[in-house]
């Protein structure tokens, strides 16, 4: 080292113009793979569009009944129709209410009054867990929160499902 | 920080000779193209590593989309090339790739024959040498029929009739590639993913052990 001037030595420059070159190499070759790798994190997803349950206003009751639809699933390279249900009632409002039948527990499918001894309720058979009319979830049975809802539009005094989004009181 | 964590692991591990052993080696004068430009030919070897190297990676991330099913092959190809982002680039290493391996393969393997670096004591390093020219070609032959389109289909069907060609036990061997006496379908799928994925690049890996090490133990052959 001369003067104060801090020089580079003719191995430092060589090391750094190959650790350059050899990085931006490498960062080529892998960028492109590690962007296809996690294209699915970044892929918006499309917004699913109403469907028509097959269900007139006018035949929902008081009482919860549970209506099935098919939607057209695209998963990748593979279309396939896929079965949604819901449970689908007028509230003492008379607002339409349609409730996800997917447990907030594990996962499993629950059903109204699905146990002799829970009227008035929804039930899961899986481990026990009770939810109220409304969708909230029964303190004490091991689901943590109201069953999900369905988004929903009347079209032609028909009924239409959309999205699944939690519940309003969750 | 990078030196302090080197240190910590050399101290207790001892690496700076393993790394040493592998990397830190003097290039001979008649090798390095600094000194004869003609020394560019003692690079094909290394380069068909560095493309192996790629096909390895791209290779792996290709699986990440493909499946090796009759209904959804061709299908999750065209997924991966129209829809995902830079599968098409990842995709066109892997095809563009394949060919520049053999292309390189063979570069390197006149080089060696040319010079008569194949001579005592390096025969055995040149028999390895043949293996893996065979485990890369059945690498090409295998990955040919994985996006089962026509090319892909008709390839292999002239492939398999080769195979048949040997004598005595010619249709045995097409059986056993295509897991069926007549149809080349399902199971030859199957099967070329299973070889080209898992068996084939098994065996690369070890002869490429054995080559490499072969190289380090016995030096690069002197000059002409």
């Amino acid at each position: 080292m001369s003067g104060d001037k801090q020089q580079v030595s003719r191995r430092q420059f060589l090391n750094y113009t190959l650790t350059g070159v050899g990085g931006f190499m490498a960062a080529g070759i892998m960028v492109p793979m590690l962007r296809m790798a996690v294209d699915p994190v970044l892929k918006t997803s499309g917004h699913g569009d109403f469907a028509n349950v097959n269900l007139a206003v006018d035949d929902i009751t008081k009482d919860p009944q549970r209506v099935e639809w098919e939607i057209e699933q695209v998963d990748g390279w593979y279309k396939s129709n896929v079965k949604k249900a819901a449970w689908v009632y007028k509230n003492d409002e008379g607002d339409i209410i349609a409730l996800s039948p997917i447990c907030k527990h594990l996962g499993c499918v629950v059903t109204w009054e699905g146990s002799d001894q829970h009227p008035n309720e929804f039930f899961c058979p899986c481990h026990d867990g009770r939810y109220y009319k409304s969708g909230v979830n029964v303190e004490g049975t091991p689901p943590t929160a109201p069953l999900d809802m369905y988004e929903k539009k009347v079209e032609n005094g028909m009924l239409y499902l959309g999205e699944v989004k939690p519940h309003k009181e969750a | 920080m990078l030196q302090k964590l080197y240190d910590w692991i050399d101290e207790r591990v001892d690496i700076t000779p393993i790394w040493r052993d592998i990397a830190d080696h003097e290039v001979p004068e008649h090798v390095n193209p600094a000194h004869h430009f003609s020394a560019f030919v003692y690079c094909f070897g290394g380069l068909t590593f560095f493309v192996v190297v790629i096909q390895i990676l791209s290779g792996m991330f290709l699986t990440m989309y493909y499946v090796h099913d009759i209904e959804n092959a061709w299908r999750s190809v065209y997924y991966l090339q129209i829809d995902v982002a830079h599968g098409q680039i990842v995709r066109g290493m892997h095809h563009w790739g394949a060919s520049v391996v053999i292309v390189m393969l063979f570069l390197h393997t006149l080089r060696v024959f040319f010079q008569g670096a194949y001579k005592k004591p390096r025969e055995l390093n040149w028999m390895v040498g043949v293996l893996l020219f065979f485990t890369i070609l059945g690498l090409g032959f295998t990955g040919y029929l994985l996006p089962w389109d026509n090319k892909a289909y008709f390839a292999t069907q002239v492939g398999l009739e080769i195979a048949e060609q040997v004598p005595l036990i010619g249709p045995e061997i097409k059986t056993l590639l295509a897991g069926d006496p007549d149809i080349v379908g399902a199971q030859t799928l199957s099967r070329f993913f299973a070889i080209h994925v898992f068996f084939l690049p098994g065996a690369l890996f070890a002869l490429m052990a054995i080559h490499f090490i072969l190289i380090r133990r016995q030096g690069i052959s002197g000059p002409l």
